[in-house]
C-alpha cells in the first residue's frame, strides 16, 4: 500500500510527457524480469517437439540447423518423418499476425497549395502520419506428405484482408536416395542464404531487401525481384551435413504473377555455398548466385493501341543480378552477414519499356516506336547489404541493417550535361543523362526483438524498429530544386505473434 | 504417545531410505551444477569446457534434456514410449552407444558421435551442424550432469578385430549364433521385433521399449555400419534390455552374427543376396541346440 503511494507520487512527479517513457521503461523491465526458458515454434515444433530456438536465430529467421531441415524437406531424417506417425490430430498449420503503432515521415511529397480556397499551385512538404495498424494475415501450413514427400502452402492476406497465395509447392525430396537431389515445383521464394520472407525487421523499407528489388528509377523491368518468390522448377541439392548446398532454378519471368501476364520468357536463379567449420567461432558460410533472365519489352494492342494484350509479351531483352554472400559467426552471440550486387538492365528496361500490365512501365515498344534514344545505354548498378545481429539469448536479439545500393551507369548516357535538371515529372527521363548519384539509395535499421516466451504451441515477439530511408534525386520537381533527396524514417513497435 | 512417536519415527525413516535411491538424482540442483562446471571433454585434439556450452544446450537441447539434464524438458511429454523414447537423463551417466564395456561410462568420443550422428526413431536429431568445438563443449556439459564422471574413469573400448570376408559359411554361422543366444526371442526369428518376448519389454526405468526391427529400413541407433552392428552387441545398449553378449560370443561369431543380421535388412547387401541363393531359412526356436 505505502510503495503504491509512493509509486503514484513519484509518478504524478514526473514532467507531462515523462509517463510515456516510464511505462515504456517499465514494460521493458516487466519483460525483461519475467524471463522464461523459449520454447518451440508452432507447426514443425509440434511435430518434432524442438524449441523453436533450435531452428531458429531468432523466430523466424533460420539458423544453421533450421536451415538443414529445411533443405531436408521438412525433415529431421530421423525415420519419424512420414505424417503416418503422427498423431491423428495434428494440424501443421500456423497462423501469424502483428498488430503496431508505427510513426512514418517522408519529405519531398508534393502537394496542393491552396489560396482562398482554391489550388493556386503546389509545393513540397514532410508528410508525417501515426497510429497504430495490422499486417496481413499469414496461414502457413507444411510438413510432409509422406517421407521425402514435402510441401508448402502459404495463402497470405494484406491488411484489407485481400488474400493471395505467397507459397504453393510441392517437392521430391532425397531423389534416388541422395540429398543432392530434390525437386521443387509451384511458387516458392529464392534459395536466398538471407531470406526476406524470414526477415527480422517489419517497418515498410526495412521489412524488405532493398538490394533484391532495387530497379533504377524509371526502369521498366519488375522481374529481376530476388525477394518476391517466383514461379517455377528448382532443383537443389546438399551434403549430408549441409556443409555444401547449390539450387539452380528455372522461372517464368512473370514475378510471381499468376495466368501468365507477361509472356514466354523465362529466368534462371543460381546459387551455390559452403560453409567451414571456424572452431569457436561457429559454423561460418560464403557463397555467390547469380539471377539471369529475359523479360518483354513491348505487347500487343487492340483497339488502336488503348488495350494492352495480356500474355502477349515480346521483344524479349535480357537482365542480370549476380553476386557473393557470407553468414559469419563471431562465438555464440555475434553474427553479421554480407550480401553483394552487381545488377544490370537492357537499355530497353532503362528506357521505360517493360511491364505494361502492370502498369510500372511509361512505354511500349510498339512497332514504328522510334526504339532508344540516342546514348541510351545499360543500366547497372553495384550494391552491399551488411547486417549484424547480437543474440543475447534465443528470446532477445538485436538487430542492425545498412544497405546501400550505387548506380555505376545510368540508363541515359548523353543529350544532358545538367546533373539534375534532365529530369521531368515522376522520375522519367527527357532527354539526356541524369546525374551518377540519381537514384543512389542507401537505408540503416536498427531494432531488436524479445520473445517473453514461444510455446510448442503458440510464439510471441515484442518487437520494435527504426528505419530511414534515403535516396538521391527522386524528390518531386515541384516547387523544390529539381531532384533533391528524399529521406523516409519509420519507427514501429509491436506484437508479432503466430500459433 | 512416545510409542507413537517411535512408529512414525521407523516408519519416516524407512521410506526415506527407500526414497533415498528413487530420488537422488532428481535432487541435482543448480548448486551441484556450478561446483561441477569446470568438467572438460576431449576429442582428438579439442578439449571441450562445460562453461561454455550453458548458450548451445540452451538452444538446442534443454527442452527435451530439461535445465538439469534428468530428461524432463517440457516436449518430453510428448514423446510416449514405445513410439518414440524419453530423453535420456543425463543424471544417470548410462548410455546406450558406447565403445566401453557395459555398465562403464563411455568416451568423450563415444558422446561426440552420438550428438553428431543423432538417433533414428527418436526425437533426437542429427547435431552435425555445430561446430565441432561446440559439439565437444556439449560433451561437456553433458558430463558435468552426473557425478558418475567424478568417480569413474570411462570404460576402455573393446577391441574390434578386423571385419573377416563374408563367405556363405559365415552367413550360416551367424545364423546359428543368432539361435544360440536366443537374440529370436526379442528381435524374431525374421529381425521383425516381434519375438515372444518383444511386448514385455521395459528399460531400466519401466518404460516399455521396443527392440529393433531390422527389416523396416531404419537405421540402428548406434551407427549402421558393420563396425557399429559389431559393438553394439558386445558392448551392450546399457539401461535397456539389450545385454552385452561380449561373455557369450568369440570376436569371428561376432563377425559372423553381424553379416546374418545383415541379410534382414531392409538395404541391399552381398550378404542379403548370398542368403537368396543359399535358400536360408529362419532360425526354428523349437529346433534343438546346435540342430538348426
Amino acid at each position: 500500500m505505502r510503495m503504491g503511494t509512493h509509486c503514484r507520487r513519484l509518478w504524478g512527479a514526473l514532467p507531462p510527457g515523462k509517463h510515456l517513457v516510464a511505462a515504456v521503461l517499465g514494460l521493458v523491465f516487466f519483460l525483461l524480469s519475467s524471463h522464461q526458458d523459449a520454447n518451440a515454434l508452432p507447426a514443425f515444433a509440434r511435430k518434432y517437439g524442438l524449441r523453436c530456438s533450435a531452428c531458429h536465430e531468432s523466430w523466424p529467421m533460420l539458423n544453421y540447423f533450421g536451415q538443414k531441415f529445411k533443405d531436408n524437406g521438412y525433415q529431421l531424417m530421423n525415420d519419424r518423418d512420414s505424417p503416418i506417425w503422427q498423431n491423428p490430430s495434428y494440424w501443421p498449420v500456423t497462423f501469424r499476425m502483428t498488430p503496431i503503432w508505427h510513426r512514418v515521415s517522408t519529405d519531398k511529397v508534393a502537394i496542393d497549395t491552396y489560396s482562398g480556397g482554391a489550388i493556386n499551385g503546389s509545393t513540397v512538404a514532410r508528410i508525417t502520419s501515426s497510429g497504430f495498424d495490422l499486417s496481413g494475415l499469414d496461414l502457413h501450413t507444411g510438413g510432409t506428405l509422406e517421407k521425402n514427400f514435402s510441401f508448402f502452402l502459404l495463402p497470405s492476406s494484406d491488411n484489407t484482408g485481400s488474400f493471395h497465395f505467397e507459397t504453393v509447392m510441392a517437392r521430391l525430396d532425397n531423389l534416388f536416395g541422395s540429398p543432392w537431389l530434390n525437386l521443387k515445383l509451384g511458387k516458392f521464394e529464392l534459395d536466398n542464404l538471407l531470406s526476406e520472407k524470414r526477415i527480422l525487421t517489419l517497418t515498410g523499407n526495412g521489412g524488405v531487401y532493398q538490394l533484391y528489388h532495387f530497379i533504377p528509377v524509371g526502369d521498366g523491368n519488375v522481374f529481376g525481384q530476388m525477394g518476391d518468390n517466383q514461379l517455377g522448377l528448382e532443383l537443389m541439392g546438399h551434403s549430408w551435413d549441409d556443409r555444401t548446398r547449390y539450387s539452380a532454378a528455372l522461372l517464368s519471368s512473370v514475378d510471381g504473377n499468376v495466368g501468365l501476364p507477361y509472356g514466354n520468357a523465362y529466368t534462371g536463379f543460381f546459387t551455390v555455398s559452403r560453409a567451414f567449420d571456424t572452431g569457436r567461432l561457429g559454423v561460418d558460410r560464403i557463397g555467390g548466385y547469380a539471377m539471369i533472365g529475359e523479360a518483354p519489352t513491348y505487347y500487343r494492342t487492340q483497339n488502336g493501341g488503348s488495350t494492352v494484350l495480356a500474355g502477349s509479351g515480346l521483344g524479349n531483352k535480357s537482365f542480370s543480378r549476380e553476386g557473393f554472400y557470407g553468414l559469419f559467426y563471431f562465438g555464440s552471440h555475434v553474427d553479421v552477414t554480407v550480401v553483394t550486387q552487381h545488377g544490370a538492365d537492357n537499355a530497353y528496361f532503362g528506357q521505360g519499356y517493360g511491364d505494361l500490365i502492370g502498369g510500372t512501365a511509361v512505354n511500349n515498344n510498339v512497332p514504328g516506336n522510334p526504339g532508344l534514344p540516342a546514348g541510351a545505354q545499360t543500366p547497372s548498378w553495384n550494391g552491399v547489404l551488411v547486417e549484424p545481429h547480437y543474440v543475447y539469448s534465443p528470446q532477445l536479439i538485436f538487430i542492425g541493417r545498412y544497405e546501400t545500393v550505387r548506380m555505376s551507369q545510368q540508363a541515359n548516357g548523353s543529350g544532358c550535361n545538367v546533373s539534375m535538371s534532365c529530369f521531368g515529372p515522376n522520375g522519367t527521363f527527357t532527354n539526356g543523362a541524369p546525374a551518377s548519384n540519381f537514384g543512389n539509395l542507401s537505408t540503416y535499421t536498427v531494432g531488436f526483438r524479445y520473445n517473453p516466451f514461444m510455446t510448442s504451441r503458440a510464439g510471441f515477439a515484442w518487437h520494435n524498429e527504426w528505419n530511414w530511408l534515403h535516396q538521391d534525386g527522386t524528390g518531386a520537381l515541384v516547387g523544390a530544386p529539381v531532384g533533391s533527396n528524399v529521406n523516409t524514417t519509420e519507427l514501429l513497435t509491436g506484437f508479432d505473434f503466430d500459433f | 504417545m512416545r510409542r507413537n512417536l517411535l512408529k512414525w519415527s521407523l516408519i519416516t525413516g524407512a521410506a526415506a531410505a527407500l526414497a533415498l535411491p528413487l530420488t537422488s538424482s532428481a535432487q541435482l540442483t543448480n548448486q551441484d551444477l556450478a561446483a561441477r562446471i569446470g568438467t572438460d571433454a576431449h576429442v582428438g585434439n579439442i578439449t571441450g569446457h562445460a562453461k561454455d556450452a550453458a548458450p548451445p544446450y540452451r538452444r538446442y537441447c534443454v527442452g527435451c534434456h530439461g535445465p538439469l539434464g534428468d530428461g524432463n524438458g517440457e516436449n518430453a511429454v510428448w514423446m510416449p514410449p514405445p513410439m518414440y523414447q524419453k530423453p535420456r537423463n543425463f543424471q544417470l551417466g548410462i548410455f546406450k552407444c558406447r565403445s566401453t564395456p557395459t555398465g562403464t561410462l563411455p568416451t568423450d568420443e563415444d558422446l561426440f558421435d552420438a550428438i553428431t550422428r543423432g538417433f533414428d526413431r527418436s526425437n533426437m536429431p542429427q547435431w552435425n551442424t555445430l561446430s565441432k568445438q561446440e559439439r565437444v563443449d556439449l560433451v561437456a556439459w553433458v558430463k558435468h550432469f552426473s557425478p558418475r564422471w567424478a568417480n569413474e574413469k570411462p570404460g576402455t573400448p573393446i577391441t574390434i578385430p578386423p571385419e573377416p570376408e563374408v563367405t556363405a559359411e559365415r552367413i550360416k554361422a551367424g545364423r546359428d549364433v543368432f539361435a544360440r543366444v536366443q537374440c529370436w526371442k526379442c528381435h524374431g526369428v525374421q529381425g521383425m521385433a516381434n519375438g515372444p518376448s518383444a511386448s514385455t519389454l521395459t528399460d531400466d526405468l519401466g518404460a516399455p521399449i521396443a527392440p529393433f526391427d531390422f527389416t523396416e529400413g531404419s537405421r540402428p541407433k548406434c551407427g549402421d555400419t558393420d563396425r557399429d552392428i559389431y559393438r553394439i552387441f558386445m558392448t551392450g545398449l546399457d539401461g535397456t534390455p539389450m545385454p552385452s553378449f561380449a561373455d557369450n560370443i568369440k570376436p569371428e561369431e561376432a563377425w559372423d552374427l553381424v553379416f546374418y543380421l545383415r541379410t534382414f535388412m531392409k538395404q541391399n547387401s552381398k550378404e542379403k543376396q548370398m542368403a537368396k541363393q543359399l535358400g536360408l531359412k529362419p532360425v526354428d526356436p523349437n529346433a534343438p541346440a546346435g540342430q538348426q
